[in-house]
């Protein structure tokens, strides 16, 4: 569905020029992120990918990053306007810090911020083109929650972005349980991961698991999982289609 | 140059039904709790229903983002009306007031499809049923969202409601029990979520009676 907004003819040449300002469409974007609760937080995962259109164009993107001594963010989409939230965000828990009145926010007050600023660029109809997961431990208390471009939001178990809502999320609805160990965990998002990986064109295989517990913020150093290719009809794809190649 | 369009929607239908009965001295207010986006379902557990003050009860369905932008704008109202009437808003205040905020959206519409339960100022229970400019009206029932449409007529042929166009105006409230009133809306959703997608997982159903509220949730078909 496209919406368009009458424009008067004096003010053409302003409005047209901050018309090219919005944002009509992504060019450096990330693909999913995948995140679970767990026994101690959130385990949060992502590959470090950055495409440009089909092409890859960068390998050393982190889209995760903490916020605040409570909170973790991670964002597919647009990593320009990732980027944007990471500055939204550093003003928003400097001015916290300010205060210096021993509070700090945690992922609830986060989330509830992203809600707000995603939802408030949707109503001005130039959207931060991310889907962002915010996952984080404050008081004993695990949260997760993911928020999209045009400001729906919701917390759960277990989230995905993109492709990982319909690759990851069923394996989670099926695998995931409370209470799971840290290596189960570890294991549970490599298994998601992995399929994101042979399924998802825009998925490479460098990726990073971040931890966050009532301690703070891990980010693991990047990684490659595991592949197999030697599945027999991979030998000889035509056998059975003679002809073709 | 031709203008621009832009290539993505700035609504989204996350699902989900809504259904609100009236009785003598109750409502009975229901949902499920699935939310979906195109074909996917974000959460199996996502609560549509909001106390916006004692005796009223807001459940929407529809776009989500602008059904939580709305239930902020309502409860910060209700809040500022406490603090100048020194009581809340009784549930017909509440239905003007949300048909006020819908109206005022009326050229960037709230995409939420809303039904108000609660009790009048007499301890009767009123519904109200509104479409996603504001336009509503006080029934006896009423069923709003993806699966209205299923559950609207079964609702008419069971309450057999009388006509809103008959004088003098008769009353519309159910003279059902409150334990058939809630037999009744477990029924038409376990019905509605065989036919309809992005209805079903939980059934969220409050009661709200002059002494207060009561909830009460039932598993639905995950399928």
């Amino acid at each position: 569905m496209t919406f368009t907004i009458p424009i008067e003819n004096g003010d053409a040449v302003k409005i047209a020029e901050a018309e090219s300002q919005r944002t009509l469409y992504p060019y450096v974007t990330g693909t999913s992120i995948v995140a679970i609760k767990y026994k101690d937080g959130v385990l949060m995962a992502s590959d470090m990918g950055g495409s440009y259109g089909s092409t890859l164009r960068y390998k050393n993107i982190e889209r995760m990053k903490a916020i605040g001594k409570h909170s973790l963010l991670g964002a597919s989409g647009e990593i320009s306007d990732f980027q944007e939230i990471l500055r939204y965000l550093d003003e928003l828990t400097l001015n916290d810090n300010m205060w210096d009145d021993g509070n700090s926010l945690g992922p609830k007050e986060i989330h509830n911020y992203l809600t707000r600023v995603m939802y408030n660029r949707r109503n001005k109809f130039n959207p931060l083109w991310n889907t962002l997961v915010l996952g984080g431990v404050k008081n004993g208390k695990s949260y997760l929650g993911m928020v999209s471009m045009i400001g729906v939001s919701f917390e759960d178990d277990h989230v995905a972005t993109g492709f990982g809502n319909h690759l990851a999320r069923p394996i989670l609805r099926d695998e995931w349980h409370a209470d799971l160990s840290f290596e189960d965990g570890v294991k549970l998002l490599e298994k998601c991961m992995r399929v994101l990986l042979y399924r998802d064109r825009s998925a490479i295989n460098k990726l990073q698991i971040a931890k966050i517990t009532e301690e703070g913020v891990t980010v693991s150093q990047p990684y490659s999982l595991k592949t197999f290719w030697e599945y027999s009809s991979f030998h000889n794809p035509t056998a059975s289609a003679e002809g073709s190649w | 140059m031709t203008k621009q369009h832009a290539n993505w929607s700035p609504y989204d239908n996350n699902g989900g039904t809504c259904v609100a009965i009236a009785g003598s001295d109750y409502c009975v207010i229901a949902a499920d709790t699935r939310m979906s986006t195109g074909y996917s379902i974000l959460s199996r557990d996502y609560s549509k229903i909001h106390k916006l003050a004692d005796k009223a009860v807001l459940s929407s369905s529809g776009f989500q983002a602008d059904v939580k932008a709305l239930q902020k704008v309502l409860k910060s109202r209700h809040l500022i009306y406490q603090h100048q009437h020194n009581k809340q808003m009784s549930c017909p205040a509440m239905a003007q007031l949300l048909s006020n905020t819908l109206y005022f959206k009326r050229f960037f519409p709230y995409y939420a499809f809303n039904v108000l339960g609660g009790l009048d100022e007499e301890g009767k229970g009123c519904v109200f049923t509104y479409d996603a400019v504001g336009s509503y009206e006080r029934v006896g029932y009423g069923a709003q969202g993806s699966g209205s449409t299923l559950i609207m007529p079964f609702l008419d042929n069971q309450l057999k409601s009388p006509s809103p166009l008959l004088l003098p105006k008769q009353d519309s409230n159910t003279p059902l029990s409150e334990a058939e009133a809630v037999d009744l809306v477990k029924t038409v959703f376990a019905s509605a979520t065989e036919r309809d997608i992005y209805t079903g997982d939980k059934l969220e159903i409050m009661i709200l009676k002059a002494d207060g509220i009561k909830t009460e949730l039932m598993d639905l078909r995950k399928d």
